[in-house]
């Protein structure tokens, strides 16, 4: 339904968006997830019209927005701190899309009233905005960008100024609102936890582009490139080279490993990455050739369903989540299961650090 | 934690009555300005008053004077509510501009749109019969382009130039006060408007607008309050068949020697100042609106699309031509020479020259009463940093207690302005009458003239301040107050910050007040201490063209010396931006 | 936050300096307070020398214009703000004697001066100078047009002169008020309003002050404006030859100086009611009437001297005419009448 087609834009002289495309789909909930300071938010305030991009397009069922002043274009925002208007009530707020199209106010009433009793609000319609506090805020927000029935629904931020504990019960709650509306939806964030929770698609933002685009299960098991990783918080990232492309084996500092998935092979001695996932160790037997490497445990910290050993190796700091702890100190050999490597290439696009 | 329950938390202090120790320190906030105001406004105003009102109840009101009465009146609301409607027309979208956009020479302009506001009338009657005069340059390009006999404009002695007047002299108060307003209002409450399907008008009218409301009205209040009691403008442009109350207050008090129905038209103005103030609180208390301020300059950018480059394009042409170039050609004046030649009427020998400048520097005559340019620069300099000085140190506390809830401010609030209603020739009067023996003695105690000043200025800053501080959330001073800040340093450090560019509005104002006020002066003025505007009027009261020349040279200097004030007043706040 | 403190400092800073150099008055050997209105001025050496020799330390007070000066000294003449007063003018002096503000002296210097000038027969107020206000006009206008000079105040009224005068305000201006005496005294309290009315019709254009009609609306001032004729003082020619741009061989400007066409203003001087300086006092009134001071006078303050000792300057004798026959009235017709003609003339001329 929206097409997003190569962005550009800059920001105080330095190139903020270079060259971003998306699509989304009718009913479908997009986290677009990046660092501070990517440039999620100027995106949403290109697709709703209240900045123009440099070059690139915004489509909407195939036609260009170009041209489609803000007011136009049918589009709900919620902002980050949600923007409410302070010289209106919470109904009124909730109201006011619906007084721009001209409603007979009855049904503005009407539509207020099941918004506001969507969100539990419908007690506080004559309460001034000013009064409450920032999860009956979020909700008014929330309200007020669904009263009108906007064709796409931007969300930017919309958990950010709550606390934890909040975060969660709302977060579930965004969920369970955007699903039972239908509205297509684009969801900015930079918290993962929290776009893993919202998301039936990711897309992260680095350098001013697309840096994966998909579902959040696809992009934590194959991140596309290293700074994806680190920004997912996979953290064990070994340096190495290929040293056989079938199976595909590769070599690093602390020992060999076999076979290796990746998305698209690389070269005989390619210098790549080599990404052991958190869940994939295993105890070592002696003999064995690849997969395996020698390490002390530096620190244990229980986690609940288990425990995180942090693991010296070769110079190298490797974190593991296991069942079962091993004494700090210990030293000894470990193995991974090959299902836990991934092999990122280090194309252009992965240049990070 | 259930956050859906529907219970509402207590986040503000239940309305109703404050505890006790809320109205001592709201006393406690009041107790300098107020006796500020009864020393050297209620007394002397008082003293005066009671002086015509003997006359009057001796000799009563004759049915010609009541006549003259209603007429004034009329006019005066006449006249006020044009030219404030005009001044916000053309104001409005300079506070816009200046508020939304970033554009070359932005700091410049808004530094000259402030100097209008110091000018005396004389020169402002010289500048604009430069301009627009018979022979003002409007009129000789138009004849020389279209070839026209006799001059096209003719905007002298008429109603248009009141009105161009008080435009020209007040849009720098709708600039100023509804644009830092404008600048601290968070630009997404109109993007969300406008997502939500309003038109930019829309947006404007239905978001915009109303948040802005406040500073709109105390500004428009201002405007109307100094077009209401408006005097060398109406007196010098508008010609002799207008006069407003003010004007009428001067010619019986001082041409006709009436004092009592001088003191009864001073206070029919007084009253109607009273009645719109409270009108004006009455209206401004259900308004306000907690915002979350905003940092400066956050939400200016250069303008983009066409349509907004026009628009910032046509508001400083409009700003400029309005407010900009009547100054530049009383500069130009200045240097210019335009002797006749001989024996030809209407021919210009032109030239520029500096002598105008180099005569200021001579007392070619000898006269005691010689004002050195330096010297009488220095004395307005000193006399406007101690207006400055006065009006902060007693607008702070009055508007810090006008923004706590007390029962004492709907009583107090609307007397804060009665100075800007009070006939000038009334109060002069009355300062004689009052302040004549010493230690107060008018003519020895060199403070009186930056106090009679501040009596203007006054009224100006706690406007200037209070919706400003009205617009700190609570929640702002009951964390600093929790974190361990004592009351003041609440204040020092939540509400001070926030209120450095109000405040900075306010000195501005202070400053330029003083440095162009004449009407106290001349009663208060002592021959030592001359200020530029005195000295202005010794030449320009004499026939000649190098006395004109030396007028417009002087003028000039005051220009410079203000707008040299202004910009240091900007500097001193800049490391402030940084900080925050 | 703290560039808040800074700047709080340095406001109070820049005060507590401001304050600290506020110049002080320095302590003079016997004070004599002068109250006066804003045009009053003297050559600084003169007055120094009047102080040598009496030591004595002249304030002058100046007190805006003349009726606000007045007022001034009427509103304290409990407790006198200062010793003397001068400039009170023959349009005010009734009212000035009518309030008892001064003390009669009776200056052996009065014998130098006309009778004609001395108006108050107590000598409470004693003349010192006076000025005529007349029409100026721009004499290269007149000759470029070839036009003739109006003869009386009557010719005013003739459509070759339509649109070419203008006048002060008689209720705002003190010249204006001087040209409504002198079409009074020309046309009689019964005829002076029609004389008006047909001035109106001719086109007479009414300012409230004397620099914007001088300024802005004449055409021989460095204005530029459009009337070639204004209500000025006789004094007003030679002002523009000392003051030109560039030396000037001829006055660009002269006055209308026929019968009547012209209102003399005399100014006076008077010793304030409870004076602790009764003797000084009279020192400085006899200093203003006597001779060194009086030839001071018309280059300081463009009047002429009443004292017949006293020489004018070369510019005045050149430039400056003296109307034989100005137009004068009674004082005290004027105390009586003044706001009265007034209020008439602004319904004739101004509604």
């Amino acid at each position: 339904m929206l097409t997003v087609e190569n962005i550009h834009k800059h920001y105080e002289g330095k190139p903020l968006l270079r060259g971003v495309s998306f699509e989304v789909g009718a009913g479908e909930t997009v986290c677009l997830l990046g660092a501070s300071g990517s440039g999620k938010s100027t995106l949403l305030r290109i697709i709703a019209g209240l900045e123009e991009a440099e070059s690139g397009r915004v489509l909407w069922e195939g036609h260009d927005l170009r041209g489609v002043p803000v007011h136009e274009r049918r589009f709900g925002l919620m902002f980050q701190d949600y923007a409410l208007f302070p010289h209106r009530s919470v109904a009124q707020n909730v109201a006011f899309g619906l007084r721009m199209q001209n409603l007979p106010p009855a049904q503005i009433e009407q539509r207020v009233q099941e918004v506001l009793r969507r969100v539990n609000l419908n007690q506080f319609a004559d309460r001034r905005v000013t009064d409450l506090s920032g999860g009956e805020q979020q909700r008014v927000a929330l309200a007020r960008a669904l009263a009108p029935r906007p064709r796409l629904l931007m969300l930017d931020e919309p958990l950010g100024a709550l606390d934890r504990a909040l975060r969660e019960e709302l977060g579930q709650f965004l969920r369970e609102v955007l699903h039972e509306s239908g509205v297509p939806a684009i969801y900015v964030t930079h918290d993962q936890e929290e776009a893993f929770m919202i998301a039936d698609r990711l897309i992260l933002l680095h350098e001013g582009r697309v840096a994966q685009d998909g579902s959040p299960s696809r992009v934590v098991q194959q991140p596309a490139s290293v700074w994806v990783a680190r920004f997912l918080g996979l953290t064990n990232l070994l340096p190495g080279r290929v040293v056989n492309r079938q199976p595909l084996t590769v070599q690093t500092e602390i020992g060999v490993f076999c076979p290796v998935d990746c998305a698209e092979p690389p070269a005989l001695n390619e210098a790549v990455t080599l990404l052991i996932r958190p869940g994939g160790l295993t105890g070592a037997s002696a003999d064995e050739q690849f997969n395996t490497f020698t390490a002390e445990v530096r620190d244990v910290i229980f986690r609940g369903e288990g425990y995180r050993l942090t693991l010296a190796s070769g110079g190298h700091n490797l974190s593991f989540h296991v069942p079962q702890a091993l004494p700090a100190g210990w030293q000894g050999r470990l193995a991974v299961q090959p299902e836990a490597l991934w092999c990122l290439r280090q194309g252009e696009h992965n240049g990070d650090d | 934690m259930n956050f859906f329950s529907t219970a509402p938390a207590a986040r503000r202090s239940p309305e109703g009555q404050p505890p006790a120790s809320a109205i001592w320190q709201a006393l406690a906030l009041w107790l300098a300005p107020l006796a500020f105001l009864i020393i050297f406004f209620f007394v002397p105003l008082g003293s005066i008053l009671s002086v015509s009102a003997r006359g009057l109840i001796t000799d009563g009101l004759s049915p010609a004077a009541a006549e003259r009465l209603g007429r004034a009146l009329g006019f005066t609301f006449y006249q006020a509510a044009l030219s404030t409607l005009l001044t916000v027309l053309v104001g409005l979208p300079g506070a816009y501009v200046f508020a939304r956009f970033d554009f070359p020479a932005k700091r410049l302009l808004r530094l000259l749109s402030t100097l209008p506001f110091i000018l005396p009338t004389v020169v402002v009657a010289a500048a604009f019969n430069a301009l627009i005069g018979p022979r003002g340059w409007f009129n000789l390009l138009a004849m020389e382009w279209l070839n026209l006999p006799a001059p096209p404009f003719n905007l002298l002695n008429s109603l248009a130039a009141i009105l161009l007047a008080h435009v020209f002299y007040n849009t720098t108060i709708i600039l100023r006060v509804v644009g830092s307003a404008w600048e601290q209002l968070d630009p997404r409450l109109e993007a969300a408007a406008r997502v939500l399907g309003a038109s930019p008008w829309r947006a404007f009218r239905e978001v915009t607008l109303p948040l802005l409301r406040p500073s709109l009205l105390a500004a428009a209040l201002l405007v109307f309050l100094f077009d209401f009691t408006s005097f060398g403008v109406i007196l010098l442009l508008g010609g002799a068949r207008y006069a407003t109350l003010e004007v009428e207050i001067y010619i019986q008090a001082l041409h006709l020697l009436n004092l009592p129905l001088a003191g009864l038209l001073s206070l029919v103005q007084l009253l109607c100042t009273l009645l719109l103030t409270v009108v004006y609180t009455r209206v401004a208390s259900r308004l306000n609106i907690p915002l979350t301020p905003r940092l400066h300059g956050e939400g200016a950018a250069a303008p983009v699309s066409l349509r907004q480059k026009l628009l910032v394009g046509g508001v400083v042409l409009v700003l400029f031509t309005l407010l900009v170039l009547p100054l530049t050609a009383l500069a130009a004046r200045s240097v210019a020479r335009l002797e006749p030649a001989r024996g030809q009427r209407g021919g210009f020998e032109s030239g520029l020259t500096l002598d105008y400048y180099r005569e200021l520097f001579v007392n070619r005559r000898g006269s005691l009463f010689y004002v050195p340019p330096i010297e009488a620069a220095r004395n307005s300099l000193l006399y406007a940093g101690l207006t400055v000085g006065i009006s902060l140190a007693l607008g702070l506390p009055a508007a810090a207690a006008l923004s706590r809830r007390s029962p004492l401010n709907r009583l107090l609030d609307p007397l804060l302005m009665l100075p800007l209603g009070a006939s000038a020739v009334t109060l002069g009067l009355g300062f004689i009458l009052t302040f004549n023996r010493p230690p107060l003695e008018a003519r020895s105690f060199p403070l009186l003239i930056p106090i009679a000043h501040s009596l203007v200025a006054f009224p100006f800053v706690v406007r200037t301040l209070t919706p400003v501080l009205n617009s700190i959330p609570l929640n702002l001073r009951q964390a600093a107050a929790v974190l361990g800040a004592s009351p003041l340093r609440v204040w020092l450090e939540v509400d001070l910050p926030i209120l450095a560019r109000a405040a900075l509005v306010a000195a501005i104002f202070s400053f330029t007040i003083s440095l162009g006020e004449f009407g106290a002066t001349s009663f208060l003025a002592r021959p030592e201490y001359p200020t530029l505007p005195v000295a202005i009027f010794r030449f320009i009261s004499q026939p000649g063209g190098l006395n004109y020349g030396q007028a417009l040279a002087m003028s000039t200097l005051l220009l410079l010396v203000c707008g040299l004030g202004i910009a240091l007043l900007e500097r001193v706040r800049l490391p402030e931006e940084r900080s925050l | 936050m703290k560039a808040t403190g800074r700047f709080v400092l340095l406001v109070i800073m820049v005060a507590l300096v401001l304050v600290a150099c506020t110049p002080q008055t320095p302590a003079a050997p016997i004070e004599l307070r002068v109250l006066t209105h804003d045009s009053f001025a003297a050559s600084e050496e003169v007055i120094r020398a009047f102080e040598q020799e009496n030591n004595v330390k002249l304030t002058f007070l100046p007190s805006g214009d003349t009726g606000s000066a007045l007022n001034q000294a009427i509103l304290t003449k409990n407790a006198p703000l200062a010793d003397v007063f001068y400039g009170v003018d023959n349009t005010f002096l009734s009212r000035a004697l009518k309030e008892e503000i001064f003390e009669p002296y009776n200056s052996p210097l009065l014998a130098q001066i006309e009778d004609a000038f001395k108006l108050d027969p107590q000598n409470r107020a004693l003349p010192v100078d006076y000025g005529d206000v007349c029409i100026n006009y721009d004499k290269a206008y007149f000759a470029e047009k070839n036009l003739p000079l109006p003869q009386s105040l009557a010719d005013l009224t003739k459509p070759e002169y339509k649109g070419l005068l203008v006048v002060e305000n008689p209720a705002t201006s003190s010249p204006g008020l001087a040209f409504l005496m002198a079409t009074i005294a020309a046309f009689g309290e019964d005829g002076y309003l029609d004389f008006w009315r047909q001035l109106k019709a001719n086109g007479v254009v009414v300012v409230n002050d004397w620099e914007t009609a001088y300024y802005t609306n004449f055409s021989a001032s460095s204005g530029r404006g459009p009337q070639p004729m204004v209500v000025s003082y006789g004094s007003s020619p030679p002002a523009e030859v000392i003051f030109a741009e560039q030396p000037l061989e001829e006055a660009p400007t002269a006055s209308l100086v026929g019968e009547n066409m012209c209102f003399r203003q005399i100014e006076f001087v008077g010793i304030l009611k409870g004076t602790q300086q009764r003797a000084l006092a009279e020192k400085f009134v006899d200093f203003m009437l006597d001779v060194r001071f009086q030839e001071d006078l018309p280059l300081q303050m463009f009047v002429f001297p009443v004292n017949r000792n006293a020489q004018l300057p070369e510019e005045f004798v050149r430039y400056a005419q003296i109307p034989a026959k100005p137009a004068t009235l009674d004082p005290a017709l004027i105390a009586e009448k003044r706001e009265a003609w007034i209020e008439a003339w602004t319904q004739v001329v101004l509604r």
